[in-house]
């Protein structure tokens, strides 16, 4: 295998978690909610995930297990915000905080324990073809399903009516209120949706990334992907963009360090943190010019006057 | 038959002051759920939790000196909160001002410095915050970059700074290797209150600070102006307040208080600079903040309940064998029934006959 083949693989890996906690939240974010809570939502989902996995033995259960944590603490969060109009950046704060603390509480017995991983893809000829058939045909169900994700997404989003209905709610719910819309309803769902996004994301790291759990392991995965949602101005395509660029950029800060060039590893593993901050600087700099598609009423609660 | 959220025409007193003991009564209930589920008795669980760290001379001075830092965080955060700006970040903060102020002791170390290190010390932190807070103040306010994310980036980096600087070039070269700076002089010691105890000056700063911010917020022009851009922004910009340099100030003030209250711990029970300097203070001053109700004299009460459940989650880990996250869960929830609680002061829910369809039949 080829150095740009391996480091290809490892983006790719690198790069998946992301795509899928964020791709989650850009549908939450374009109904209008703000959910702050994807990194105690992810890291809920790699404890819940990984637990099922290892008694059941099976990645498939540990990834619904994972799904099914994410969505059920974004259904808390959606009581919240939604029922009881609580603001929605104190809530989303309050989810990571729990996520964590649930996720500790959870995983600590499985701590130091090994499952096996998840299993990837092999197509007699094609996995074994030259350069592309690893990175093409040698994928786990993760990577597969994150494409497919976000194809389905970009589609909802622009070509279904549903998808006009949720983008009209998240910019203007009183209008789409007044047209008979069910704002909160639609809101739930895409909650829900993100939340089940998330923890997906997060069984991913703890089914597939690396076969076993570590207590906050997702590392402020959960606050990149939120950062990548802007990055990507609430597009689909640009999304995908984005994650593999942060996950290039990850992959390569562990190379540099493997390579000792010197620079202090500390500083090395710094980089996507100050990227995100310098990503976020420069595209909000540009908004407006890059043609963004940031929902008119994100993060504000609704409450129908009936 | 379902539910509707109702604006109150008016807000109760008992309403705000019931609100944070209601939320503190479901915690309890839902603590004594899950203790159940983990197969302890709830009764003798939460009295481990909550009673018996107040019996004890030694636990109640933990207590204060726990209380220090989350109090000095909290006031500075509920100060931003009530501006309706996001930082999340004092954990980094309180990071930056631990290494900015370390640097005086690490540099004077073994010298003939006088008196004059410790204050010196406890300014720097406290510059060090703030500056270091100014990062994604300025970054909202100039570039429009969200403050929550940037904020919350730079702990993580912060974290790291600090992790190089005691494993390279601050480390102790008589530490065994330490990744710690060597014990810091008693001139770059925050002294104790009383005589070999651990409770120390920094817990009168905390008093004096929530002192200050109490005046700010309700007697000075300053903290009116916060008050009113947090509240409604567009009435705000016709008084001619300047919401950007609310946002600054906000920043300021609480990442010198958060950069203060690293430095106490540091120059205080910690005694040196060292990796895992802050049990997550930074994140549990933010429940501390909404408990408090993002008023100073709240967040001083606020700041020792949960306080209380630090020790008593490190009592509950020996007596009872419970993982120590059980306290972050514990505080999770709390966060969350502080906010639902929060709600009910603002709207009141009604339950409302399944509506709509007997209207249609009708026409």
């Amino acid at each position: 295998m080829s150095m740009l083949e391996a480091i290809t693989l490892s983006v790719i890996a690198a790069s998946t978690p992301l795509l899928l906690a964020a791709a989650g939240e850009l549908m939450v974010e374009r109904s209008g909610v703000l959910n702050l809570g994807v990194e105690g939502m992810m890291i809920l989902g790699a404890a819940c995930g990984f637990a099922a996995a290892w008694f059941t033995g099976s990645t498939l259960v540990g990834a619904l297990a994972g799904t099914l944590a994410g969505a059920t603490l974004a259904l808390v969060f959606a009581l919240l915000t939604l029922g009881l109009a609580v603001n929605q950046v104190a809530t989303g704060l309050a989810l990571t905080i729990l996520g964590v603390g649930l996720s500790g509480l959870i995983g600590a017995g499985f701590v130091g324990q090994r499952i096996e991983q998840a299993p990837a893809l092999y197509l007699p000829v094609l996995t074994e073809l030259p350069g592309v058939g690893r990175i093409l045909f040698g994928q786990d169900a993760f990577v597969y399903s994150s494409v497919a994700l976000l194809i389905g997404i970009r589609r909802f989003l622009y070509r279904s009516r549903a998808g006009l209905a949720l983008r009209a709610i998240g910019d203007n719910p009183t209008s789409a209120h007044a047209l008979g819309y069910p704002v909160l309803r639609v809101r739930l769902l895409a909650t829900l949706f993100g939340g089940a996004c998330a923890g997906l994301g997060g069984a991913y790291l703890s089914l597939a990334y690396t076969p076993f759990f570590v207590p906050g392991m997702t590392a402020g995965r959960g606050w990149i992907a939120l950062a990548l949602v802007v990055f990507a101005s609430w597009r689909p395509l640009r999304l995908v963009a984005g994650a593999y660029l942060f996950g290039a950029v990850s992959i390569l800060q562990l190379h540099a360090q493997g390579h000792g060039l010197g620079i202090p590893s500390q500083l090395m593993s710094s980089l996507p943190y100050l990227a995100t901050v310098l990503v976020l600087v420069l595209i909000s700099r540009t908004r407006g010019t890059a043609g963004s598609a940031a929902p008119a009423s994100l993060g504000t609660a609704f409450v129908p006057d009936r | 038959m379902h539910l509707v959220l109702e604006r109150r025409a008016e807000r109760s007193l008992l309403a705000a002051l019931g609100s944070p003991l209601l939320a503190i009564a479901l915690t309890l209930a839902t603590m004594a759920i899950l203790f159940a589920l983990l197969g302890k008795n709830p009764v003798a669980a939460l009295g481990v939790y909550f009673v018996e760290p107040l019996t004890d001379a030694y636990t109640l001075q933990e207590i204060a000196v726990k209380a220090t830092p989350l109090v000095m965080i909290a006031v500075g955060l509920a100060l931003c909160y009530v501006a309706n700006v996001w930082n999340i970040g004092a954990e980094g903060q309180f990071i930056i001002g631990a290494v900015a102020g370390s640097w005086l002791a690490v540099r004077t170390q073994g010298t003939d410095a006088g008196a004059w290190v410790l204050p010196a010390m406890l300014l720097l932190g406290a510059l060090g915050g703030a500056l270091y807070a100014m990062i994604p103040a300025i970054c909202r306010v100039r570039f429009g970059a969200s403050e929550i994310l940037v904020s919350l980036m730079l702990v993580y980096v912060a974290d790291l700074l600090m992790d190089y600087l005691v494993r390279g070039p601050w480390r102790d070269p008589h530490g065994l290797n330490f990744p710690t700076t060597a014990e810091f002089d008693p001139v770059a010691t925050v002294p104790a209150l009383i005589e070999g105890s651990r409770l120390h000056a920094g817990a009168i700063l905390a008093l004096i600070v929530v002192l200050l911010a109490s005046v700010l917020l309700g007697r000075m022009l300053a903290g009116f102006e916060i008050r009113v851009v947090g509240a409604a922004p567009k009435a705000a910009a016709f008084a001619g307040f300047d919401a950007r340099r609310v946002v600054l100030f906000c920043f300021a003030v609480s990442g010198a208080l958060a950069g203060l209250a690293g430095i106490i711990e540091v120059a205080g029970p910690i005694g040196h600079l060292q990796p895992g300097i802050s049990p997550g203070y930074g994140f549990t001053a933010i429940i501390v903040a909404f408990l408090g109700r993002l008023n100073p004299l709240g967040v001083l009460v606020a700041g020792l309940f949960l306080a209380l459940t630090v020790i008593g989650g490190e009592g509950a880990q020996i007596a009872l064998k419970v993982p120590l996250d059980l306290t972050k869960v514990f505080q999770g929830i709390l966060l969350f029934y502080v906010l639902a609680c929060d709600s009910l002061i603002v709207h009141r829910i009604r339950f409302v006959a399944a509506p709509r369809r007997s209207a249609h039949e009708h026409a």
